[in-house]
């Protein structure tokens, strides 16, 4: 089976079929990066350009890793300056990217919807990186990837996504993917961190941690953004870690042999306590093991393996 | 040269016409109205008379189309589009008078920005413009500006549109001060700080989407203070661009009630919904922005019992440098001038609006508000005249608009009414196809 589409824009788009193909697929990619000489030559001649609008170290050299185990060129491009400041338009940034004729774009934006963008200009695959806080497709499927590798199974298992729903790239991906592989999804947050209407996602929606924890098969907590205490979303760290925060008193709600997600970075001590972490249900490192697997598998997928 | 507009049908519901009639214009004004004119009612008939016949069988011969709510951009940001371009986009829409925001560079919150639009305006000589001032000096919500010199100089109206007066305080002296010059304030209701950085509305579409939403109460609370105010007051108010069903139940309420106020909306209200946005196309991102599938439903309701006395198009021109961004940075509002006349159309063939009472939306009620003598066919008004085919259809092509820019989200979209004549003062300033 071929990945039909010419971009991975979001989970949104994508059939359970097709989460099936690339999950299938990662896996076995998994085993290249155990062998001695870490290097196919499956995609040769192939360039990918990641173009990272927003600082991240984890996701661009996720992606970089995986295109050069299948030797791929690559070229990293970091910015954090927007083509307007420059006097010209994304779209004008985006027709000389194309000009230069990459074969597969990669793009991380802090600005929802840039990937869309850039889709419709340019003919090259984009697959998206991070869009503000609308879909972080990678993370969603490592994350499906690491659940299915741990539970052998997605369909039936009950998901709790603990966090700041509204701002949360990650948990709109991982809501879109869970609940169409048949996950049950319930979402926890302060009230002024929940999106309006999300209960019409498909989720539970809970403002006590403890409900969605509950029996839970998998916790994944969600990254705090610090800078939020300043729009009076939520008042202090203190009182976030104590109506929030991931500890082994919460983890003890859930089923025994519950699973710890974080797609990092961690806040330490906010959202999630060191010893649960580290301790003997965390996943979190998985997850990063993974995401070589899952973007190994796309841009193979995408430049036309089967 | 004198005109005679034969056989169309004549909607003018500032006299309670809706009939098949001819138009006599004599010398820029309406002359005479009726059944079967023909050139020789002119009076200089024994000479030679100098008579153009229009044959408008199978038209419609509106009152001239009111915009109240235009942007033109000049001075400052001519790249976007002058004074020159948007009236000609004005009469390629069917307008014959149209009302400026002063959200210019300078900020038009003085005589001398008054005058040179005007002056600017008239070098063209293409369709009636009427600035609307500053409310607040700069539109920075602090002291108010000279409202007398500047309806003295030309100002119909003022507003600190796309920023809201935020200081109760202001907006109760400016609603006050305004009334003794017997002008409206028009009154663009949002709340910043619900509004915050917000992108879109905020709603099922929203979340979806990732995107900050603005909340319909950003607009609603800002109806209802200002609401108040004008009752308290006793100062008219006019609400521009209501996108949402709960502003159209306080205004429909407060009018109830007797208060003075009246309000607008935009073609984009009732013709689209925030669905729409699904894809991240800037050239739907707006101020106020598309609400919900509920709120469409309301703004059509308002517009068909009353509530809601105009249709405005808040023309709103910007360049690709301005759209063709990433969502975020993208500038808020599209161009409307050249189809506002199409998309209100659907409303009568929809039935929630009569085609008189849309002529009332388009041409009488703002020419009211505004008080500009216009939106009338009365013998003795100058003579703006609309001649609109109502059976044909067009498919929109931005590339053909008038106007400088082409930011309008209806490109592609197949439309029926097209404006065939636009006459401005006697004289044809826009025919179709030439």
């Amino acid at each position: 089976m071929k990945l039909a589409r010419k971009d991975i824009l979001g989970i949104r788009d994508l059939t359970v079929e097709e989460i099936n193909l690339i999950l299938d697929t990662a896996e076995s990619f998994i085993e290249v990066s155990t062998r001695e000489i870490k290097k196919v030559p499956t995609l040769r001649g192939v360039t990918v350009m990641n173009l990272f609008y927003e600082p991240s170290t984890r996701t661009r050299t996720s992606f970089e890793i995986a295109a050069k185990r299948l030797s791929a060129d690559t070229i990293n491009i970091s910015t954090t300056t927007s083509s307007v400041v420059k006097g010209e338009t994304f779209v004008d940034t985006a027709k000389n990217l194309e000009a230069m004729n990459p074969d597969i774009i990669v793009l991380r934006h802090s600005a929802a919807g840039a990937p869309h963008m850039l889709s419709r200009v340019v003919r090259q695959r984009v697959i998206n990186a991070g869009d503000g806080a609308h879909e972080h497709p990678t993370q969603a499927l490592l994350d499906m990837m690491t659940i299915r590798e741990k539970k052998k199974r997605i369909a039936g298992l009950r998901v709790a996504i603990v966090g700041d729903i509204a701002h949360s790239r990650v948990a709109r991906s991982n809501i879109y993917g869970l609940t169409k592989m048949g996950a049950k999804v319930a979402v926890a947050g302060p009230s002024t961190m929940m999106p309006r209407f999300v209960d019409r996602l498909g989720v539970e929606a809970h403002h006590c941690v403890n409900d969605a924890i509950r029996d839970a098969d998998i916790i994944m907590m969600l990254r705090i953004q610090t800078e939020r205490q300043d729009m009076s979303v939520f008042p202090s760290l203190r009182e976030y870690a104590n109506l929030f925060g991931l500890n082994r008193r919460r983890v003890a709600l859930a089923r025994q042999d519950v699973i710890i997600m974080h797609p990092g970075p961690m806040n330490r001590g906010v959202e999630i306590s060191p010893d649960v972490a580290d301790g003997p249900y965390s996943v979190i490192l998985d997850q990063v093991t993974n995401g070589v697997a899952v973007r190994m598998a796309l841009l193979y997928l995408l430049s036309g393996g089967n | 040269m004198n005109l005679l507009i034969k056989g169309g049908r004549v909607v003018d519901p500032s006299q309670g016409l809706d009939a098949t009639m001819d138009i006599l214009i004599e010398n820029g004004k309406i002359s005479k109205i009726g059944g079967d004119l023909s050139e020789g009612a002119a009076k200089g008939s024994k000479k030679a008379p100098a008579v153009l016949v229009l044959d408008a069988r199978n038209l419609l011969v509106l009152p001239g189309l009111v915009d109240m709510h235009t942007h033109l951009r000049e001075p400052g940001y001519e790249y976007k589009e002058t004074i020159e371009t948007g009236s000609e986009a004005a009469l390629a829409g069917g307008f014959t008078s149209i009302a400026c925001m002063p959200n210019t560079d300078p900020v038009n919150d003085n005589r001398s920005v008054t005058e040179f639009i005007i002056r600017q305006a008239a070098k063209c000589g293409l369709v009636n413009v009427y600035p609307v001032a500053a409310v607040s000096r700069c539109s920075a919500g602090k002291g108010l500006t000279e409202f007398g010199d500047l309806v003295e100089a030309g100002a119909v109206a003022f507003s600190d549109d796309g920023r809201p007066v935020m200081t109760a305080g202001l907006m109760r002296r400016a609603l006050e001060y305004a009334d003794s010059f017997g002008v409206p304030i028009i009154s663009h209701c949002e709340d910043p700080t619900l509004s915050a950085d917000g992108l879109m509305n905020e709603g099922l579409t929203s979340t979806e989407l990732g995107l900050p939403g603005i909340p319909s109460i950003s607009e609603e609370v800002m109806v209802a203070r200002d609401v108040l105010i004008a009752a308290y007051t006793g100062a008219a108010v006019h609400i521009a661009h209501v996108s949402t069903a709960g502003s159209v139940e306080l205004i429909r309420e407060a009018k109830n009630r007797g208060v003075r106020v009246t309000a607008e909306t935009a073609p984009h209200y009732f013709c689209l919904s925030e669905e729409a946005l699904s894809e991240f196309d800037t050239r739907l991102k707006m101020n106020p922005p598309l609400r919900s599938v509920a709120d469409v439903a309301a703004i059509k309701e308002g517009l068909r019992d009353g509530t809601l006395d105009a249709i405005a198009t808040d023309h709103a021109p910007h360049s690709s440098i301005e759209k063709e961004v990433e969502f975020e940075y993208a500038a808020n509002g599209i161009i409307g001038l050249e189809t506002s006349l199409a998309l209100s159309l659907r409303l009568v063939a929809e039935g929630v609006l009569t085609l008189s009472q849309l002529v009332e939306k388009m041409s009488v009620n703002p020419a009211k508000i505004l008080r500009i003598g216009k939106g009338t066919l009365l013998p003795g008004v100058d003579a703006d005249i609309t001649l609109v085919d109502p059976e044909k259809t067009w498919t929109v092509d931005v590339k053909q608009f008038r106007s400088k820019s082409r930011n309008s989200p209806f490109g592609g979209w197949q439309l029926k009414g097209k404006v065939i004549r636009t006459i401005v003062g006697g004289v044809v300033k826009f025919s179709h196809g030439e």
